[in-house]
């Protein structure tokens, strides 16, 4: 169904000043699941989401996806882990991505209340983005990002200054796109979470992909000595 | 805010509606005499002809003529005018009226001035006893006829000392600093007469011929600036030294002083 | 202070009479400087979104060159303007010099370095804050500087009043490139010149007061209008 998988990264190293970020990474992302990132502050978490999602400068070897680049980089979104608002009103921060690839004004506005019920906004789509609380904020943005319906959606800590309410709701919200054949990317640091999401885990460590694999396996039996020591909730270098 | 927009297109229409429409640039000393309120009106219902002021210095003025951006200009600065004729600026040079110049000093009158024999005497008195004299110094027609009756007198004003502030400013502003710095200053009579901010500043002196100030039309030559409009420019010739010019002119008066002669040559 | 006093009642007396040549100078400065704002405005605005948006070669230089402008004397510009206008200047031909048209030409000249600097400053902040989300959804440039624009409106309306404001007092160049002519291009600031000069500070001062009142009446009435926005949209 997918022409963008598999998505391809070899030799992928993300610098800044010199100093490298994350990488070389040599990854195979095949078209189904919820792929969770996890790892110690640092270890690169966030710098490669951003890689492969294209906005983080790549200094050496390739991230291909399957389609061409410029397909790639319409279908898909990301949600950054302090929410950006457009300093405008709810319903125009959804229809914004809309409305910048074309969608006209009425069409926007309809899926804009659509998507504002799914993520439970549908009371507040006259106000002021910026008038919003966290976990409205995050879920607004989670909106935003899927109402273009992208195939792949890159999630940093979505859930990082979240409550429990909030939390159980965006993860609903997540669930929900998900089955609905949306492609999950997401990095956190709440185990929990990590368990309840993934389907396969990438577990990162001072910028390499340290051990990766399915979800159930590396949770239950992990191979390396630092991943079963970041479980137990060991300070891992 | 449509309103405000209806009132700009009226601002902007009765510009446009007036039928003929020169330019003549002026003196500032022809301007603040208020002779040009009783001209102007006069002008426009015998003629027809709106003329629009530009109010500027001598030295402004003809190189605004030089340039071509006026029709005519209305100066009085002999020498000057002469090297602008000559340069192939204007047509012709038409004498039209003369005021005269006096000076202006504190009521104290320390130098004397208000005694003085001749124009040279007041300024030679001045120089003498250093008192603070405030200078145009701004290459307007007043400001070389002030250096001239400094020559006039023997004197070099680039010698001057201290007491010898050249503002680099129009008429008003000259006597406005004046006022403030209770100097002596040389002025046209009809701008000292109409200023407002006299202070306690008086006219001492007055009536010396060589005081007298000969303000001449010039055409800007249409042969140089092909856009000068000079039929509107003789037109307008032809009415400053008509009859009904001559009578506005010497009837024009200030606190019941007459300012201006009419002595064009009919 | 008798003049102050004087000045305070003439101001009034010629508010309430309706005075015409009053009305006429006052509609012909707002004529001028609102022309002038809101074609500086065009300019400068998305000029500040560029200068935040793009990370081109020259861009530090413009930065530099448009900050140095700001201190640009009006004088200076008029006289620049007045060359190029002049019948033998470059643009003689087109009859510009001594008309509104000119003032308006200065004006621009002199506020759009002013509102292009602090719209850049304001939208510099704003771009930090959107960057990430912009580039993530693929925007083109012109999108950005769109979004930079309608959502930094509020900031850059400060930048432009900030122009208005120094539009509308500005005297020493649309004094050489207006001419002061009597019911063709005197407007508030070249009346007040000219009354000063004739040492009626009264009248000037009259006039002065009227001028700061426009001005203010011009500022809240831009408040009181996006006051107006954020209640009805927000």
């Amino acid at each position: 169904m997918s022409r963008m998988f598999p998505l391809i990264v070899e030799g992928a190293v993300t610098r800044r000043r010199g100093k490298v970020l994350v990488g070389p990474v040599d990854l195979r992302l095949e078209a189904r699941g919820v792929t969770v990132v996890i790892g110690p502050n640092g270890a690169g978490k966030t710098s490669l989401l951003r890689m492969l999602h294209g906005i983080a400068r790549l200094n050496e070897g390739r991230v291909q996806w399957a389609c061409d680049e410029a397909e790639a980089r319409e279908r898909q979104a990301f949600v950054f882990q302090t929410p950006v608002m457009l300093r405008r009103s709810v319903r125009e921060n959804l229809t914004y991505p809309l409305r910048i690839s074309g969608v006209g004004r009425k069409a926007a506005e309809v899926a804009a209340e659509g998507m504002a019920d799914k993520i439970g906004l549908s009371g507040a789509l006259g106000r002021s983005a910026l008038a919003l609380s966290g976990g409205e904020r995050q879920k607004l943005a989670l909106g935003r990002a899927l109402i273009r319906e992208p195939e792949v959606l890159f999630l940093d800590e979505p859930c990082a200054a979240l409550d429990g309410r909030a939390m159980r709701e965006v993860e609903a919200i997540l669930l929900a796109a998900a089955e609905g054949g949306t492609r999950l990317i997401m990095s956190t640091h709440n185990m929990g979470q990590a368990r309840r999401l993934a389907s396969e885990v990438v577990f990162l460590l001072g910028g390499r992909i340290h051990e990766r694999g399915a979800a159930e396996t590396f949770f239950d039996n992990p191979e390396t000595p630092q991943a079963r020591a970041f479980l137990r909730g060991d300070i891992v270098e | 805010m449509k309103t405000l927009w209806v009132a700009f297109a009226a601002v902007m229409w009765t510009v446009q509606v007036q039928a003929e429409e020169m330019k003549m640039a002026v003196t500032t000393s022809f301007h603040n005499s208020g002779l040009s309120d009783v001209l102007l009106p006069a002008i426009r219902d015998d003629l027809g002809l709106e003329v629009q002021l530009l109010v500027v210095g001598t030295g402004q003025a003809l190189r605004l003529g030089a340039a071509g951006d006026v029709d005519a200009i209305l100066v009085h600065s002999k020498t000057a005018e002469e090297k602008f004729l000559a340069e192939g600026n204007g047509t012709h040079r038409r004498e039209i009226m003369y005021n005269d110049f006096v000076f202006i000093g504190p009521k104290s009158d320390i130098a004397a001035v208000g005694i003085a024999t001749s124009a040279s005497d007041a300024l030679q008195k001045i120089a003498a006893s250093e008192q603070t004299f405030v200078s145009r110094g701004d290459d307007s027609g007043t400001h070389k006829k002030e250096l001239s009756l400094w020559r006039g007198a023997g004197l070099n004003a680039e010698t001057f000392g201290d007491w010898y502030r050249a503002v680099g400013a129009g008429m008003g502003a000259a006597l406005n600093t004046a006022a403030g710095m209770n100097a002596y200053v040389m002025s046209d009579r009809a701008s000292w007469l109409n200023f407002g901010n006299k202070g306690d500043l008086a006219l001492l002196y007055a009536g010396d011929p060589v005081l007298f100030n000969q303000y001449a039309y010039i055409p800007v030559n249409p042969e140089k600036h092909g856009h000068v409009q000079h039929d509107l420019a003789m037109q307008l010739e032809g009415w400053l030294v008509s009859d009904r010019a001559k009578e506005l002119i010497d009837g024009y008066q200030i606190n019941g002083e007459t300012l201006f002669v009419f002595n064009a040559v009919q | 202070m008798g003049d102050l006093w004087d000045g305070l009642s003439q101001a009034f007396f010629l508010l309430v009479t309706l005075d015409g040549d009053l009305v006429e100078i006052t509609l012909r400065s707002l004529q001028v400087t609102l022309s002038a704002l809101v074609i500086a405005s065009v300019i400068a605005l998305p000029l500040g979104a560029l200068l935040a948006v793009r990370r081109f070669r020259l861009r530090r230089v413009t930065i530099a060159v448009l900050n140095a402008l700001m201190g640009l004397p009006p004088v200076v510009v008029g006289l620049i303007v007045y060359i190029l206008l002049s019948r033998s200047g470059p643009f003689g031909v087109m009859g510009l010099l001594f008309t509104p048209t000119a003032m308006i030409i200065a004006q621009v000249i002199i506020i759009v370095p002013l509102i292009a600097s602090i719209a850049h400053q304001a939208l510099r902040e704003l771009w930090t804050e959107y960057h990430d989300l912009l580039i993530s959804m693929n925007t083109t440039h012109v999108q950005r500087m769109k979004a930079l624009l309608w959502d930094g409106r509020r900031a850059l309306l400060t930048a432009s009043l900030a122009g208005f404001g120094r539009a509308i007092g500005e005297v020493g160049a649309i004094m050489i490139v207006g001419g002061n002519i009597d019911h063709a291009t005197r407007v508030l600031t070249t009346a007040i010149a000219l009354e000063t000069s004739k040492g009626d500070f009264a009248l000037a001062l009259a006039l002065g007061f009227i001028l700061i009142g426009l001005a203010i009446a011009v500022n809240f009435a831009i408040h009181w209008l996006t006051q107006t926005e954020r209640e009805g949209r927000w």
